[in-house]
């Protein structure tokens, strides 16, 4: 006799197999896969990734191969194949899944280690510390030390120049303020302040609060509340993102709100399946979806409910960029389209292929560089093609890649998010 | 392998065991693994390929998106996988010639959109549209739902640039419509790979209707839509498309688009009516009348260009959305005389049951090509594909028993090449394999494909006298 075949993947967050077995194989992901679209090749495919997760079920292929993590290493986890699966294939939980066992599966180099402790341990779940990081790499961008790690000719110098690259000119990391609705209260809300929104976009969260308020919004704050794990899970951290989930579960339950709002489309996305990542975890049962069923992004609150108070005019030629977590990891679509229609006097053009990655995709910048930069060179291509003046989106990442793309172009359009614009028409009356 | 990085560089051949794995399979049920994959990025190089192969006896099959539906794009006998997705460049749009030359590897549906701001479009609209590729069309002489008003691909291809085996380059037709000497464009044009690889097309451009109705309407029964659709062409009328779907199918779909399939109906048909906008009306009003004759119990017009977009996009989908009802499925692409759809719709509901499997349709009606999905499991043992295909087979005898053919639209490939036998008599093989001799002597090109072979069908021993 011999003993049961043992599990070919590492634990119980390997890709699930029923998930793969919704896929068949039809081919209709593959035009819409920017890696696809810039490497054409099966194997950095949506249906070529999942081909591989199977032939690990499969015992064709260990969970520890190389092909295997190079190739999901490459998936931006854009999920854009989920928008064009008619059979509903979940890629997203696939691709984390997946991504969790290769972590698992192959041992790191202690230079790798000390990264992935210094980034999701140290850096993302402090506020402060990771603020004083944006300050200081920040300083360190203005002062050339871009062009100095350059000089140095070193592979990890170059990539860290390209992470300053993306950092914005100035952090603002203003705290989160607790603001009563205006006019009669349609709704209390608690918001997510985030770790990179907190510490480098805080004035926007000051700004989705305000317009919130404005429109009849209560927003009150959240003690106790930290990084939504996102970064985490898409790296295949799962135990250390599950450790932040709990804490922000618990943390929000406290404030006993309608809704909690995201302004981060990659945190929203994440923390709507708070339920799948603490699936296996019998202590927290139903938590989990409960709390993800009360999540929002403020674009979909806001555009749900409909503005009370019109916005003042604002002068200029706009496009939307759908953030891919937005459109294909929340399925919102109409919501901020409306929102910026609702602000009177912009001229909105459209842009193509807005439902495409802007290569931005959590740390693909620093792990992908060369990929990254074909996927921002198309996205820039087609902002400077659509003559808009300003580009309009909705998370971070977003906002850092395609600023930084259409710096490097020599472009002068600006970009915003939403929330920040709509702040902006707010004060324009 | 080492060979083959010589002589094209390392960029474009692929060799690790890891990567072969990802070209094993294709839209369809049958795998086999590659020794390797070229991505050639020209004719030279797919010449210089085909010289190679030539010289080494290796078989060459070509590959568009791996989106096909009869293992065209499998290498059942090993060898070089030859990928098209870095020859996708629309190299010519001819305007005033409505011609468009194009690489094979271009996306039927990007075509249609490349020349739509110059009001036309690329007729043949298979189901995979937004996936599949031009060169893949021209393999398997691609259909889809418009083929009932306009044809399929060869009616849409006037000229192609085709390698041969032994690495020559030959330019067949051209712009003209019509060309001197034997119509070898035509010979090449459903070929599925087994006399050259197509390295260059040039397509038929069509104008855009100026306006389109389109209906869906819901019956009770599959009897009732058949009826209505042999009543409609009976009435005169020639819609571009007639399409139905089971409930078991709309099931599928309208989870998938939410296009308001009604999930209670027996059967379904999307009807469409396009051209000059005088008379649209009127043949939708006739329609409209047929179908309540019938019983209809909703007849249901699009109203708009979202709305039809949506209809389309769930009969498109169908296919792909079977995910939502089973991991695997085998579908058949038989063709039958249209007045026989109800009771070979029986047969089919019949093969089905005594095989325990659930079957799904899906069918352009108005062709009378049936598209039965025979739904299985892989996971439960190989008896589930062999079941499969034991009832897809009754499926097929049946069609041809009832004066049609064993393929409509996805070309005969590995999975049906067995059951050639029960179409055509040895001596009609006889004369196509003399054509595949003459063009590859060899027989390096998509080898285990079209023609019997005699280690995978020793048990299919046809009496090749069904005809």
């Amino acid at each position: 006799m011999t003993g049961p075949i043992p599990m070919p993947y590492p634990n119980a967050d390997a890709p699930a197999q029923d998930l793969i077995a919704a896929c068949v194989h039809c081919g209709f992901c593959l035009p819409t896969c920017p890696t696809f679209a810039v490497l054409g090749v099966e194997m950095d495919s949506p249906r070529g990734r999942i081909h591989l997760m199977k032939t690990v079920w499969d015992h064709r292929l260990g969970a520890d191969s190389p092909g295997l993590e190079d190739h999901i290493s490459k998936c931006l986890d854009c999920r854009a194949c989920e928008t064009a699966c008619p059979s509903g294939v979940e890629y997203g939980k696939l691709v984390e899944g997946a991504r969790s066992q290769i972590v698992t599966a192959r041992p790191r180099s202690p230079l790798e280690r000390l990264v992935r402790v210094g980034a999701f341990d140290w850096l993302l779940p402090h506020r402060r510390i990771l603020g004083a990081f944006a300050v200081f790499s920040i300083a360190a961008k203005r002062l050339g030390m871009g062009t100095l790690l350059r000089a140095t000719r070193l592979g990890l110098a170059r990539r860290m120049a390209d992470l300053l690259d993306l950092l914005p000119d100035r952090a603002t990391s203003d705290p989160l303020v607790a603001a009563p609705a205006k006019g009669q209260r349609r709704g209390r809300v608690a918001m997510l302040e985030g770790c990179v929104m907190g510490s480098v976009f805080g004035a926007t969260n000051a700004a989705t609060a305000r317009v919130l308020a404005r429109n009849g919004v209560e927003v009150v704050a959240t003690p106790g509340q930290t990084c939504c794990g996102a970064l985490h899970a898409h790296a295949g951290e799962r135990e250390r993102a599950r450790e932040l989930a709990r804490r922000n579960i618990a943390a929000f339950e406290r404030s006993a709100v309608d809704a909690v709002i995201v302004n981060a489309a990659g945190c929203g996305a994440a923390m709507k399946e708070y339920g799948w990542l603490l699936k296996d975890d019998p202590e927290w049962s139903a938590r989990p979806s409960v709390f993800a069923a009360k999540v929002r992004d403020a674009t979909e609150y806001l555009g749900d409910l409909g503005v009370t108070e019109r916005p003042g005019t604002l002068r200029g030629r706009v496009t939307w960029d759908d953030p891919c977590h937005l459109l294909h990891g929340q399925k919102i679509r109409a919501q901020p389209r409306a929102l910026l229609a609702a602000i009177p006097g912009l001229d909105i053009v459209p842009l193509e292929e807005a439902d495409w990655c802007c290569g931005s995709a959590g740390t693909y910048n620093v792990t992908q560089p060369d990929l990254a930069r074909s996927i921002l060179e198309r996205k820039v291509a087609n902002i400077v093609r659509s003559g808009a003046d300003t580009v309009v989106t909705a998370n971070p990442g977003c906002l850092m890649q395609i600023q930084s793309g259409l710096r490097h172009s020599g472009s002068n359009v600006r970009v915003v998010h939403l929330l920040d614009l709509l702040d902006e028409a707010y004060r324009a009356h | 392998m080492h060979g083959l990085v010589a002589l094209l560089g390392p960029a474009k051949v692929l060799g690790t065991h890891d990567d072969l794995l990802l070209y094993e399979y294709d839209g369809a049920v049958d795998t086999a693994t590659p020794d390797a994959v070229v991505l050639p990025e020209s004719t030279a190089d797919v010449s210089a390929l085909a010289r190679f192969c030539h010289e080494h006896a290796v078989p060459i099959v070509p590959r568009g998106a791996g989106t096909g539906l009869s293992g065209g794009a499998i290498p059942v006998e090993g060898g070089v996988v030859v990928s098209f997705a870095r020859m996708a460049r629309i190299l010519e749009i001819d305007v005033p010639n409505l011609r468009a030359v194009v690489q094979p590897g271009v996306i039927n549906l990007h075509l249609s959109t490349a020349v739509a701001p110059h009001g036309l479009y690329f007729v043949p609209d298979p189901s995979s549209q937004k996936a599949c590729t031009l060169g893949g069309n021209v393999a398997e002489n691609s259909g889809g739902p418009h083929t009932l008003a306009y044809g399929v691909t060869t009616n849409h291809v006037t000229g192609i640039e085709i390698v041969l085996s032994d690495g020559t380059v030959v330019r067949l037709g051209g712009k003209a419509a019509e060309d001197e000497g034997y119509d070898l464009v035509g010979t090449f044009v459903g070929s599925e790979g087994t006399l050259g690889l197509v390295t260059e097309i040039t397509v038929k451009l069509t104008p855009l209707p100026e306006d389109k109705r389109t209906l869906m309407a819901a019956f009770p029964t599959m009897d009732e839509a058949s009826e209505t659709v042999s009543a409609i062409i009976a009435a005169g009328i020639v819609p571009s498309a007639i399409e139905m779907m089971d409930q078991l199918a709309a099931q599928a779909v309208e989870a998938a688009v939410h296009a308001g399939y009604p999930l209670d109906a027996g059967g379904i048909l999307l009807v469409e009516v396009d051209g000059p906008r005088d008379g649209l009306d009127e043949a939708r009003a006739r329609i409209e009348a047929i179908c309540r004759q019938h019983a209809a119990s909703e007849v249901r017009v699009a109203t708009s260009a979202l709305e039809r977009e949506r209809l389309w996009a769930g009969r498109k989908g169908a296919f792909a959305a079977m995910g939502r009802l089973s991991p695997d499925y085998y579908v058949q692409d038989g063709v039958i005389p249209r007045t026989r759809l109800p009771d070979i719709l029986r047969l089919v509901k019949d093969a089905g049951a005594r095989h325990r499997l659930r079957v799904a349709n899906v069918f352009h009606a108005g062709d009378g090509n049936l598209h039965p999905l025979i739904l299985f499991d892989s996971r439960l043992g190989p008896d589930e594909l062999e079941r499969a295909k034991a009832a897809g087979l009754e499926i097929l005898t049946a069609c041809v028993e009832a004066g049609g053919s064993i393929t409509g639209e996805h070309g005969v490939g590995m999975e049906k090449n067995c059951y050639m036998p029960l179409q055509f008599q040895s001596s009609d093989l006889a004369a196509m394999r003399r054509v595949k001799d003459a063009l590859d002597p060899p027989g390096l090109m998509n080898p285990g494909k079209i023609f019997p072979t005699p280690s995978r069908c020793r048990e299919f021993a046809f009496a090749s006298t069904t005809r």
